[in-house]
């Protein structure tokens, strides 16, 4: 690693001011960014640990609506249980390790294609709260590891609306535990939402044809003949463009068929 | 240079760190603790486990700064007061749950958290909390026999594949 200083403010104001420096870079959990350091990809001049910030880690639940500190680990939301679907995807991110130190606002932060949390946020219809403003997922997530977050823009919290029915279905990369594919649907009042992580060049995205398909049926069998295009998918050596297609397709509907 | 203070093994321990220095750096080369061992570097092995605050963590992917107030266990305080190996140390040595010896802190460490959440878990539950700990040598059946013993369930049935 290159050599940085270190600071650990204790409030967001003090870690929003800390960040005003424009080569200081905030550290949530550090499971991705210290491994990016190491490899000496990154050269921030002062790392902002947010891992001292009370206010940002937490999870609370009022009128349907579940928020979730941006400073929380995965380990408390898979421990928290409100949200089952959203509990249950953080219980399988990465190792117990991980997931003692990963934060959500890191993971949404960082929006690595191939992230669980973006499926998760995007999917529910969630709403990314900063220190400056609040952000529809829609609005949010821009491309891979591309956000609508400004220059030293905090997470400090994501509120879930909770869906009648969710679930999340990962295929797991075995080497590094993220998603080759993950699907994440969502039943709500107002349709279906189905949010695809793993599978694109442009990152997390809806499946708006499965969407409709199962607004008007929610059932597995409602995805029958629906395909997805194989264009402008993630190509490597773990599966083609068109192997992440056909698994596109066989999550959402096991996804769909395992919501509760 | 910061300087840290934090609880390892029940001491109070003070140094100082360069931002950049990690949690493991500090273990082993500061402190001489040398029992957390750095397999991978890459947070993929975790033979670096240890307990931060209670929550097993890689050591090599957390900064020393990280860890100031905080209270930390590593392989070294896991033996009984007496110096004997604890149960799942001493279970690992009755059912050869270590060849070459290189992941076992590492090992032990997530064992110990794990039964600390869970303290009869199955056999799957083992194998699925050892996701992050690789070892090259056993195949993991006699890791995986050795955690199940020191839950104190009968692994008479687990056979040594």
């Amino acid at each position: 690693m290159y050599a940085f200083d270190i600071e650990r403010p204790a409030t967001v104001a003090e870690a929003v001011a800390a960040l005003s420096n424009e080569d200081a870079q905030a550290l949530g959990g550090g499971q991705t960014l210290i491994p990016t350091l190491k490899q000496r990809l990154a050269s921030p001049e002062k790392l902002v640990s947010l891992t001292g910030v009370a206010e940002m880690k937490g999870i609370s639940s009022a009128g349907g609506i579940l928020t979730v500190g941006g400073g929380t680990t995965h380990d408390d939301v898979a421990a928290d249980g409100s949200y089952k679907a959203l509990s249950e995807l953080a219980a399988n991110i990465g190792d117990p390790a991980v997931r003692s130190r990963g934060t959500i606002g890191g993971s949404i932060a960082n929006n690595d294609p191939s992230a669980c949390y973006p499926a998760a946020a995007l999917g529910s219809g969630a709403t990314i709260v900063t220190n400056e403003r609040e952000i529809a997922a829609d609005d949010y997530f821009v491309g891979m590891f591309e956000t609508a977050l400004g220059e030293g823009e905090i997470i400090t919290a994501v509120k879930f609306p909770i869906p009648e029915k969710a679930n999340y279905q990962k295929f797991v990369q075995p080497a590094s535990r993220f998603a080759l594919v993950g699907v994440f649907v969502a039943k709500t009042a107002d349709g279906v939402r189905v949010a695809v992580t793993g599978a694109s060049n442009e990152g997390v995205h809806r499946w708006s044809a499965a969407e409709e398909a199962l607004s008007k049926d929610f059932s597995a069998g409602a995805l029958d003949g629906l395909t997805v295009s194989a264009d402008d998918l993630i190509a490597d050596l773990h599966g083609s463009a068109e192997y992440r297609a056909h698994l596109v397709s066989v999550m959402t509907k096991r996804a769909v068929a395992a919501a509760s | 240079m910061t300087k840290v203070t934090m609880t390892i093994n029940g001491k109070s321990v003070s140094g100082e760190v360069e931002g950049r220095t990690l949690l493991s750096s500090f273990l082993r080369e500061d402190l001489h603790l040398t029992g957390t061992h750095i397999g991978c570097d890459t947070s993929q092995c975790g033979a670096c486990v240890v307990h931060v605050d209670g929550k097993p963590v890689k050591s090599c992917t957390m900064f020393a700064a990280e860890a100031d107030g905080a209270d930390v266990a590593t392989i070294e305080g896991q033996a009984n007061a007496d110096g004997s190996l604890n149960v799942i140390q001493a279970a690992f040595q009755e059912h050869h749950g270590l060849q070459c010896g290189f992941c076992t802190p590492g090992m032990v460490m997530s064992a110990a958290a794990l039964l600390k959440d869970n303290p009869k878990p199955s056999e799957a539950e083992v194998r699925e909390y050892l996701e992050g700990n690789i070892c090259r040598c056993t195949g993991y059946h006699n890791i995986v026999k050795a955690i199940m013993a020191a839950s104190g369930q009968d692994v008479s049935a687990i056979a040594a594949e």
